[in-house]
């Protein structure tokens, strides 16, 4: 079965940006309660955390390939262990396409520079699938 | 209503075109429009026409165009309706 490999990149701004616009509107439809806790510092929600969650979900979502299925963004949840490694869990929609999809395993990546979402920093994400309840290990 | 549409397009989409230009069926995402761009068209048309879109219609075909865009308003309009 061929590989599947899934980018993106989000300017920083426009995060900035949308929180600014939309506020808590923007926060609930795109993010879970945990990514916006986990993108919450002393200084308020950090745009640059949620940018490289969003450039998360778009990668995975050029991963499952949704056709004419509605795909909710907050469907795709990044998680962040305390060590410091990144999880992603699937619910709903985005984890029926992944079985859907009969795929077991998936890697992505996505790089940044400035503006970008990751400080420039390089990033390799391998997704595993399990059965039932998908879980996407890094 | 597509007057409506063209508003918040313009204001949220962050096109490099003015979206007076784009004919109603033409691709938002091929006239420069980004998916998180699309996400700000999508709280800007809940906002404006206090509704929301619901889980199904979260896809890339619902928000490439202003005619898309304008036959899921009516779409949900009309199940309000029942």
């Amino acid at each position: 079965m061929a590989l599947r490999v899934g980018t993106d990149l989000v300017f920083i701004d426009t995060v900035r940006e949308s929180i600014e616009a939309h506020a808590e509107h923007y926060l609930e439809r795109v993010y879970t309660d945990r990514e916006v806790e986990d993108c919450r510092g002393s200084n308020g929600i950090d745009p640059e955390r949620l940018a490289a969650r969003f450039a998360a979900k778009e990668a995975t979502l050029k991963v499952l390939r949704p056709r004419d299925q509605g795909i909710p963004w907050n469907s795709i949840e990044v998680r962040r262990d305390p060590s410091g490694w990144v999880e992603l869990e699937l619910s709903g929609p985005a984890a029926a396409l992944a079985a859907d999809a009969g795929r077991d395993r998936a890697l992505a990546q996505h790089r940044s520079r400035g503006r970008f979402c990751n400080r420039g920093r390089r990033r390799r994400l391998l997704f595993r699938f399990g059965r039932g309840r998908p879980i996407i290990g890094a | 209503m597509n007057d409506e549409i063209r508003q918040i397009i313009s204001a949220h989409a962050r096109l490099p075109v003015d979206v007076n230009s784009l004919s109603d069926d033409a691709d938002l995402y091929e006239a420069g429009m980004t998916s998180h761009a699309s996400v700000n068209v999508m709280l800007g048309l809940e906002d404006h026409f206090d509704i929301e879109f619901p889980d199904h219609m979260l896809k890339r075909s619902v928000f490439e165009s202003i005619g898309a865009i304008a036959s899921a308003l009516n779409e949900l309009r009309s199940e309000a309706a029942v």
